[in-house]
């Protein structure tokens, strides 16, 4: 038992008396968001393995089967749980397609942005000078544009010159880009306030002293230090990617229509609403709010752990 | 030729009133091994001082002018990249509080094995047993469990045994020390002195200790340099300067030591504060709160008010004071005229 006092704790045992770990135990409403969330995420990876058929596949689709109810309606067709949309792809395979096109967007957006974010914050503010006026000025003209609007720009631009064809090829990737490129000023900002705080500390001075260059001290001693509210703004931009991708997919600049997200499943059930096919829209509509929901919470949750001065009410 | 000599050092700030001299003419000499204390008052340029030998001060300042020469080579208009080379290498540097030196997210060992890859080319594993050398020539307990902990797990006392280990890391010429006992409890400022002392005469390190403590100064320097509004107004040998300071500063802050006042009374202190730096007062800038500006006839001495003091040299120590050039002279006139 002696000898083990002075060992240093694993990375395991830290995780397992962190504050972290302790709040999360107390927190029903993180608990039951991260089940959701995972959950959702799981079913969306595995959607090959686990939809009943391949709405990508046109040879599974039967286009007499359209329009079918989910089971729990009158004149539903068993093989179809959650029903069928206008061409008679099966609904709940499509959300679980789409579910897995949305978070790819998502995350791959967040990570754009966060890179461009975090190098463009760092570098104003720990040079400082005319540097940080140049970058700060290129956020402010960022943000005076909208993310939609930039994104119609760009995708009606893109879809003009290649065609629909090449659009559709390069969706996915397309609308990283355009929303990375779109919301980076936000990280940029907060991560160049964290920098201003952090530079003045002494073992920033202590790192220059060391004769650390300045690419080290930035990346390594002040980002790690810098890491929470990148973490809790991740979590909102995550959220905020899905939905913007959902709302230009809504707008038929996003995902088409072959290759279905979150959004365009909303869009294409839109039009059916009024012949009483409710379901094609509102069954993808919730599974958005839920995934966005889930997101926006346990971002809460993080925040008010990693920020232990911020107390709610 | 000394290891490390500074002339004329000029440093100033550019605020927005005009440009503010930290440093004038400040000159001195470290060889190697030899240990120099600054002393001085808050603001006196001590820690200015420290900052410009590596040519890190912090904008708005900036070296005006002089040189420092390090090693034979001149470290002022010398790019950065060379200046890397030196900082933490050949010259580190010790800080005053030991919970804000440490980077809180890095381990312990993290922060070493990055300051030793920095300079050498070695694997992770062999700077990890460096590393731990180090950890133990400064006395910590357990030093294989601390490379895996955070600053934050260890007490104030136990950081500034690792800082003084990170400092000592790639036995560097010159350490710098700036107030290293300052934030710590008493009893450990024994310690801490008592350890930078040792490991400095075994691995043959010269130190520069900024400090204003007297009593420090006096235990573990050789040679001393009392500074005040930016200038160096007295050097040499510690025991001198402490056994007979020539400078009136340097004696009234030798007298303002608890140990000199009569027991009941209250300290002796000097009056006064300070000038701020940027409204020097003309000649001599102590001469506003210096009681020897009357000589003993009731005469003013205009100089102090006029002029600034050079060096004048008495036995092995200097000092920017005009009473003691005056001094100096009286006793030589008439021992010309005797002959």
């Amino acid at each position: 038992m002696t000898s083990q006092t002075t060992r240093p704790a694993s990375r395991w045992e830290r995780f397992r008396d962190s504050y972290l770990l302790y709040s999360f135990k107390r927190d029903l409403i993180a608990q039951v968001s991260l089940l959701a969330f995972i959950l959702l995420v799981t079913a969306a990876v595995l959607a090959p393995w686990l939809a009943p058929m391949d709405p990508y596949d046109l040879a599974q689709i039967d286009i007499l089967a359209s329009e079918l109810p989910p089971l729990w309606i009158d004149g539903s067709d068993p093989t179809y749980l959650m029903g069928t949309d206008a061409q008679g792809r099966d609904l709940l395979s499509t959300i679980l397609y789409g579910a897995r096109v949305s978070l790819i967007i998502g995350f791959g957006a967040v990570a754009m942005q966060a890179t461009l974010g975090v190098c463009f914050g760092l570098l104003a503010g720990y040079m400082g000078g005319r540097v940080d006026a140049f970058l700060m000025r290129l956020a402010d003209i960022q943000l005076s544009f909208s993310t939609l609007m930039v994104a119609i720009i760009v995708g009606a631009l893109f879809k003009a010159i290649f065609g629909g064809a090449t659009f559709s090829t390069y969706a996915v990737p397309l609308l990283v880009l355009i929303i990375g490129l779109a919301e980076w000023p936000q990280y940029a900002r907060t991560v160049r306030a964290s920098v201003l705080a952090e530079k003045g500390k002494e073992y920033v001075d202590a790192a220059r002293v060391m004769g650390l260059s300045s690419r080290r001290i930035m990346f390594r001693h002040i980002l790690p230090n810098t890491l929470s509210p990148i973490f809790v703004i991740s979590t909102v931009q995550v959220a905020n990617a899905i939905i913007s991708e959902a709302a230009l997919s809504f707008l038929g600049l996003g995902m088409p229509e072959t290759q279905p997200s979150l959004g365009s499943l909303i869009k294409s059930g839109f039009d059916y609403l009024q012949s009483g096919s409710w379901w094609i829209t509102l069954i993808p509509g919730l599974v958005l709010v839920i995934l966005v929901l889930v997101i926006n919470l346990l971002g809460d949750w993080l925040r008010d752990v990693l920020n232990p001065r911020l107390y709610k009410g | 030729m000394s290891l490390l000599d500074v002339n004329h050092l000029d440093v100033r700030f550019a605020l927005r009133g005009g440009d503010v001299q930290a440093l004038r003419d400040v000159c001195f000499s470290l060889d190697r091994g030899e240990r120099l204390g600054i002393v001085g008052e808050s603001g006196a340029g001590k820690s200015v001082a420290a900052f410009s030998l590596l040519n890190l001060i912090a904008k708005p300042g900036y070296i005006a002018g002089g040189s420092i020469r390090f090693d034979d080579q001149e470290l002022i208009g010398v790019s950065d990249r060379q200046l890397r080379k030196i900082r933490g290498h050949r010259m580190s540097m010790i800080f005053q509080d030991p919970m804000m030196t440490l980077n809180p997210v890095l381990t312990i060992g993290e922060q070493m094995v990055e300051c030793l890859k920095a300079h050498r080319r070695i694997t992770t594993r062999q700077a990890r047993t460096i590393s731990l050398k180090r950890l133990q020539q400064v006395q910590i307990p357990s030093p294989e469990a601390r490379l895996d902990q955070y600053p934050h797990e260890l007490s104030g006392g136990m950081r500034q045994r690792v800082i003084i280990a990170v400092a000592l890391l790639l036995d560097p010429d010159i350490i710098i020390a700036d107030e290293p006992t300052t934030a710590l409890d008493v009893t450990i400022q024994a310690e801490i002195m008592a350890l930078l002392l040792e490991l400095c005469e075994t691995h043959n390190v010269g130190l520069i200790l900024i400090t204003h403590d007297l009593g420090v100064v006096s235990q573990v320097t050789q040679r001393m340099l009392v500074m005040y509004a930016g200038r160096v107004i007295e050097q040499g040998p510690t025991r001198e300067i402490i056994n007979d300071p020539q400078h009136p500063y340097t004696q009234g802050l030798i007298n303002a030591l608890p140990q000199m006042a009569t027991p009941g009374e209250r300290l002796n202190q000097i009056p006064g504060s300070m000038p701020s730096l940027s409204k020097l007062p003309s000649g001599c800038a102590f001469h506003p709160r210096c009681g020897f500006v009357q000589r003993s006839d009731g005469t003013d001495r205009q100089a102090c008010r006029e002029e600034v003091p050079a060096f004048v040299t008495s036995g092995n120590c200097q000092a920017a004071c005009h009473m003691v050039a005056e001094m100096i002279d009286s006793e030589r006139i008439p021992a010309q005229e005797q002959e």
